[in-house]
């Protein structure tokens, strides 16, 4: 009781913190320059330097926290690239010969190439056949439901979930992991699922698509919703095939959303490492970017520099699709 | 009638095919949960499928020593029950480890030293010898043991394996890191969205070319930073106050950018209109804004929630891996380290982790997907 109180009480402490900011600095600021009660050509100054910095007040603390926490630390990450172990000695480009020649890294490396081009693609296809099938039965909610939770189950807790599912016993024992039970009762022989190389890169991509597709199947099945009816409805008129129907009316149209969920599954992708941390550590010719990028963060004291330079990897794998983003957004500013 | 008849053989096809990716999707949660409230005995033995038919199982039992024994027409005997009073029967007995199941439950049988052993089918033993038993003796036998479900494993985890304090502090990381970022973000977002000053359209590109920054560049920056001031102040350099500004931190861009594109939509004449009544920008955000933007920010609210309380990789730089700070993913890896064999630890423990956020995710599963379609569809 007493670790509940103590917690509560700390989160108390740490929400009102935050909006006594608010709060706080916005009576000063009408306080230092009133509007009420002055002569005009005060008020109308006070008015004016109120609204001058009003704007930043408001976004102060969010201006400070993404600065200190994502803007500052690419730029510092950028530079201890060049740096050794602990951050302190300069060593040039001794990192970044060291990545291209180590073996490790272009097993990542190719793993997650691997992993960037199931994944999404996957995860997309099952998404937009089970959005597709869904609104057509009427149980399709509750369907929709039931795929759409793995999205809530953390990926730790997914991984321990489908270890349990590759689990396997040797000699004679029965079998307690689902697939090689159904291995064992069509007559196969029962395998160490995680440790066949190669393969075992796509019993762990199994685990991030069973999360992923319900994310996708939710957005797309928005996105078919939105398609105008007409366009369906001549085409049926037309005499196409249900198949026809689908790839050539209904996918064009939703093009822009299958781009935008493919992006955002590409993007969790570069940065997921509990998965493969959890059920292999990299072992068995695993390793992706991401969970070497931790291990070495910690691995023997740590090194910096190289942890960086694998950070820095995965940023410039997610930069064109900033750019993207960033142009989409500005676009639309524009039209708005 | 062609085409109708066509029509519902497909209608089938979609039914079936929904069906078996339901079950697909479903069945791994499912397999977890079915185990985490099996007996642990039988969980070792049997796959989860098999949970509703009864189990075999080889045991080992160890009689108790002369103290029990009494004596009866100058024999000494011990009498008991394999089965300890739990329900099941004994379908094999042995009394040599060579040969474990060589004798049917109602014989009798003795040993080299002429110390006879009778088992019944129920589990009740009479083991009888010349002389007084200075040790127990082992019996080996086979039981079918029905079903059994328990809370014990979860139990177990609850107290002995620390999930317990886990739970706490994940709800100390996880209350404030969704409450704090939905305040910060929601005044930023009314400033980028109706408040005048110049650079606006700048910072909105920034914020969203920062939505895709992957977690892992900041994290060798912030380590260091976060000691350095720890070091200057003289305090830890782990702790929640950190980890609730990573959070923050991290959650920012999109919160920002979600909050944004739902706030400039509001319509614009209530705000100028209390605009020209004299209100300031600040009752403007209270009295109009805040309220009109709940589902919005329920939304975000969700996402932050899950995605904190799922996290591992912040709490695990920021908060460190000591016994009382492990927040409950971070419990996980390391039960998954130290008891992997262990699955009626590791499926308890893991349901106790995933069931707040299915919690969430059914009794809000509404503002979920809406967040969801802010965020991606326009």
């Amino acid at each position: 009781m007493g670790q509940l109180a103590v917690a509560f009480l700390t989160m108390t402490l740490g929400v009102l913190t935050c909006a006594g900011y608010f709060y706080g600095s916005n009576a000063l600021l009408d306080v230092i320059f009133p509007s009420k009660n002055r002569p005009p050509e005060v008020v109308a100054r006070n008015l004016r330097i109120v609204n001058q910095v009003r704007p930043w007040l408001f976004l102060g603390p969010a201006l400070l926290l993404l600065f200190f926490y994502l803007f500052y630390p690419v730029v510092q990450s950028v530079i201890l690239s060049f740096y050794g172990r602990t951050g302190e000695e300069f060593v040039g480009l001794d990192n970044y010969l060291w990545l291209f020649q180590s073996g490790e890294f272009l097993e990542s490396f190719r793993n997650n190439m691997l992993w960037l081009i199931v994944v999404p693609t996957l995860s997309t296809f099952f998404g937009l056949i089970i959005a597709t099938m869904t609104d057509r039965i009427w149980w399709g909610n509750i369907a929709k439901t039931l795929i759409f939770m793995p999205m809530a189950i953390s990926f730790i807790g997914a991984s321990i979930i489908w270890k349990f599912i590759y689990e396997y016993r040797s000699g004679g024992d029965e079998q307690i992991g689902l697939l090689n039970a159904l291995v064992v009762f069509f007559g196969g022989e029962p395998q160490t699922w995680i440790q066949i190389p190669f393969w075992n890169n796509f019993f762990l991509m199994v685990i991030l698509v069973w999360i992923q597709t319900g994310f996708a199947m939710v957005i797309l099945s928005a996105a078919l919703r939105g398609i105008p009816d007409e366009t369906v409805e001549a085409a049926v008129l037309d005499g196409a095939s249900g198949l026809q129907i689908f790839f050539r009316i209904m996918v064009p149209q939703i093009w822009g959303t299958i781009a935008v969920v493919w992006t955002t599954i590409t993007i969790l992708v570069l940065k997921v490492f509990d998965i493969v941390l959890a059920m292999t550590n990299g072992q068995w010719g695993t390793q992706v970017l991401a969970n070497q990028m931790f291990s070495w963060l910690f691995q023997g004291g740590g090194d910096y520099g190289r942890s960086a330079v694998i950070a820095l990897v995965i940023m410039i794998l997610v930069l064109p699709i900033m750019v993207w983003n960033i142009k989409n957004a500005n676009a639309e500013m524009e039209g708005r | 009638m062609v085409t109708s008849k066509k029509g519902s053989a497909l209608t089938m096809v979609v039914h079936a095919t929904v069906l078996f990716l339901v079950i697909m999707w479903t069945i791994p949660t499912a397999g977890l949960f079915i185990s985490s409230i099996r007996d642990k005995d039988q969980l070792s033995v049997s796959g989860w499928w098999t949970a509703l038919s009864s189990s075999e199982q080889k045991i080992v039992y160890r009689t108790p020593d002369a103290d029990s024994e009494i004596q009866e027409n100058g024999l000494y005997v011990l009498r008991g029950n394999l089965l300890e009073g739990g329900s099941g029967k004994v379908v094999k007995f042995g009394i040599s480890s060579l040969k474990p199941e060589a004798f049917e439950p109602g014989t009798e049988t003795q040993d080299r030293r002429d110390v006879t052993f009778k088992i019944m089918a129920n589990g009740d033993y009479e083991v009888t010898s010349e002389k007084s038993f200075r040790r127990g003796v082992r019996i080996f036998y086979t039981a079918e043991v029905p079903p059994r479900f328990t809370l014990d494993n979860y139990r177990t985890v609850l107290n002995s394996e620390g999930l317990g304090q886990s739970f706490i502090n994940s709800l100390t990381v996880t209350i404030p890191a969704t409450v704090i970022p939905i305040l910060i973000a929601a005044f930023a977002a009314y400033a980028l969205a109706w408040m005048k000053f110049p650079g606006r359209a700048l910072l909105i590109a920034g914020v969203v070319g920062l939505l895709v920054v992957p977690l892992q560049m900041s994290l060798i920056p912030l380590l260091t930073a976060y000691s350095k001031i720890g070091a200057i102040f003289g305090i830890e350099a782990k702790g929640y106050v950190g980890i609730w500004l990573a959070h923050t931190g991290f959650g920012l861009p999109l919160a920002i950018y979600l909050l944004r594109n739902y706030i400039s939509g509001l319509p614009g004449e209530i705000i100028e209109s209390a605009r020209v009544d004299g209100a300031s920008d600040f009752v403007i955000f209270r009295k109009i804004i805040l309220p009109l933007s709940f589902p919005a920010l329920a939304s975000f609210a969700i996402f932050q929630f899950l995605w904190v309380w799922n996290d591992l990789l912040i709490a695990t730089v920021f908060l460190g891996n000591t016994e009382e700070s492990l927040v409950l993913t971070g419990r996980l890896r390391e039960l998954l380290g130290s008891r992997g064999g262990n699955w009626e630890i590791l499926t308890a423990s893991a349901f106790i982790t995933i069931i707040i956020p299915l919690m969430v995710f059914f009794g809000l599963q509404r503002y979920l997907v809406r967040g969801l379609l802010a965020g991606s569809v326009k």
